[in-house]
């Protein structure tokens, strides 16, 4: 018990310089109901894109939202850019299935909002209004500043919604499903071009799916949340170029892997678990 | 031609009524001979003159006033509770069985209360404006706010919004539409209030032009400023209905 627990210690602390958020053992409760999630530890490099995959109601929402400050842990800790972190960090940014423009505001205000509030980082008007031009145009709406929200399709709004948290200059990118709620060809358009953006914008991003093609196509990493209470099942690194599409054979070998071990999971902790034939040789534990 | 179309039956409503108005007073002068004043002959007459008349229009100018008055008023009541009323569920269990109470009495019951606390004149027209239209205000705004984007509220909260950024930065501007429509409904029952609560202590003003015509037994022109609340009653109501429209048009 003793033994381990100065190595863990520093080795937290020699990855916090490397690392934009690192979290260990968190676990999270509902009021009124069992543990959602329970001793979950997660680093993200600078850069790193890091795809949470799971079924739906496995707490993957929830984890997002402790990880990205706007809930608060029962235990564990989380800390962004090696500070603890009590409130969402103004060097993050959230993107959700619904992209959730405020009506009343064009496409140009709507995607610097919040740009100006207090507890953001003060920026000078015509910095502002440079940083959102180029966000903007970044996710392709150049000449739509002036649009209303009800003028724009469903892959637009969620354009405008990327544009919106790139202009903040994050560190680090949540996107919970934000891709869910478009047709396959539009969202195969949005992962390419979630991509190409926090590349030029040197972010990390954690991005939470149900979709393992999603997953296999954008991760350098892939986490497989499972079981009640949730967990870090297992992780897979991807290291397979982009774009991904060219590498039809390493692509659908990872996807057999994850489908493998999405039906281990589904199976639980029946005994057949033991009699089943284990079809991945370097499975990484976490 | 085309264009008039959609205003054939409308205006043949109002020429029915207006023929039935003729008819009602030429039977009823048979019996009674000074209702022939009532006539909408002798109303028009008075009522081409009245809107020419300079003293006429202070009377309106003055009522408009109260109106305003009253309607801002309950917009800096109503609002604000209707947004606590929307945010905290012990101010919503708290205050809305006495609300509901305090909206089912008629607002004109307070008058000789509003007069002995209030004194003689404006003021408690004033009131009796404003406490009539909290209520429309202060249901709609509530309900505007318990059908606020959960979403809008976590992307405030995700940027750390203050309580006062989140109150004006997403909460009013999301309920606009609801409160416009509380003002509609305001708009309307403070226009019905305004002429009997500017029949008590108050030397102008339609509802006070009213029984002075009754006193001084111009009977034309009573009913001419009958005709003048009905039509700016109407105006009031338009402006309001173009408001919303337009607000929701720009979203
Ligand atoms: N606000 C909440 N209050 C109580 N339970 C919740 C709340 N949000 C989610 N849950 C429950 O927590 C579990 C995990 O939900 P969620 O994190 O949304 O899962 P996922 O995003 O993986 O689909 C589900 O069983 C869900 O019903
Ligand atoms: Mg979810």
């Amino acid at each position: 018990m003793n033994a381990p627990q100065p190595r863990a210690a520093t080795l937290g602390r020699d990855r916090a310089t490397e690392q934009v958020l690192s979290a260990e053992r968190l676990s999270f409760a509902y009021a009124k109901s069992g543990t959602t999630f329970e001793d979950v530890s997660i680093g993200i490099g600078r850069r790193e894109i890091v795809c949470l995959l799971g079924g739906s109601g496995c707490g993957k929402s929830t984890l997002l939202r402790v990880l990205a400050g706007l809930e608060t842990a029962r235990a564990g800790t989380v800390s962004f850019l090696g500070q603890p972190l009590n409130h969402p960090h103004p060097r993050s940014a959230l993107v959700f299935q619904q992209a959730s423009l405020l009506p009343w505001l064009n496409v140009f205000d709507n995607a610097s909002f919040g740009l100006d509030f207090k507890h953001q980082p003060a920026i000078e008007a015509s910095a502002r209004k440079a940083r959102v031009r180029e966000a903007l145009a970044a996710v392709g709406l150049a000449g739509r500043e002036q649009a209303w929200p009800a003028e724009l399709s469903g892959g637009q709004t969620q354009r405008v919604a990327l544009a919106r948290a790139l202009a903040r200059e994050p560190e680090l990118l949540f996107a919970d499903e934000p891709f869910s709620a478009l047709d396959a060809i539009t969202r195969a358009e949005m992962q390419r071009l979630l991509v190409e953006v926090v590349h030029r914008w040197h972010a990390a991003v954690l991005l939470v799916t149900h979709d393992i093609d999603e997953a296999i196509l954008v991760a350098d990493r892939i986490l497989l949340m499972a079981g009640k209470p949730g967990h870090i099942h297992r992780q897979w690194a991807v290291d397979i170029p982009h774009p991904r599409e060219d590498h039809a054979e390493a692509v659908t070998t990872l996807r057999m892997q994850i489908l493998a071990a999405l039906r281990a999971t589904t199976e639980g902790a029946a005994p057949t678990l033991a009699a089943a034939p284990a079809p991945t040789p370097t499975p990484t534990h976490s | 031609m085309r264009m008039f179309a959609p205003l054939i039956l409308p205006v043949f409503g109002l020429g029915l009524a207006g023929a039935l108005w003729a008819v009602a007073t030429l039977l009823l002068a048979t019996d009674t001979p000074i209702l022939a004043n009532f006539a909408p002959v002798e109303a028009l007459r008075a009522f081409l003159r009245l809107v020419a008349d300079p003293l006429m229009w202070e009377h309106i100018g003055v009522s408009l006033q109260r109106v305003a008055v009253g309607l801002v008023v309950a917009l800096a009541v109503g609002v604000p509770m209707g947004i606590l009323t929307g945010v905290s569920r012990a101010f919503a269990q708290t205050t809305t069985p006495l609300f509901q109470f305090l909206r089912m009495i008629s607002p004109l019951s307070w008058m000789p209360i509003a007069v002995m606390v209030l004194g003689v004149g404006d003021a408690p027209v004033y009131f009796l404006l404003a406490f009539a239209a909290v209520w429309p205000i202060l249901l709609n705004t509530s309900a505007g706010v318990a059908q606020l984007d959960r979403n809008w509220l976590m992307l405030a909260r995700s940027l750390s919004a203050t309580r006062f950024e989140t109150i004006f930065r997403v909460v009013l501007p999301g309920i606009v539409a609801h409160i416009l429509s509380g003002v509609r409904l305001a708009i309307g029952i403070i226009w019905i209030i305004l002429v009997p609560a500017e029949m008590l202590g108050v030397s102008a003003g339609l509802g006070y032009f009213i029984l002075d015509a009754r006193d001084r037994l111009a009977y034309p022109d009573l009913m001419a400023a009958i005709l003048i609340i009905g039509a700016l009653g109407f105006a009031l109501d338009y402006a309001a209905r173009w408001l919303y429209q337009h607000w929701l048009h720009k979203r």
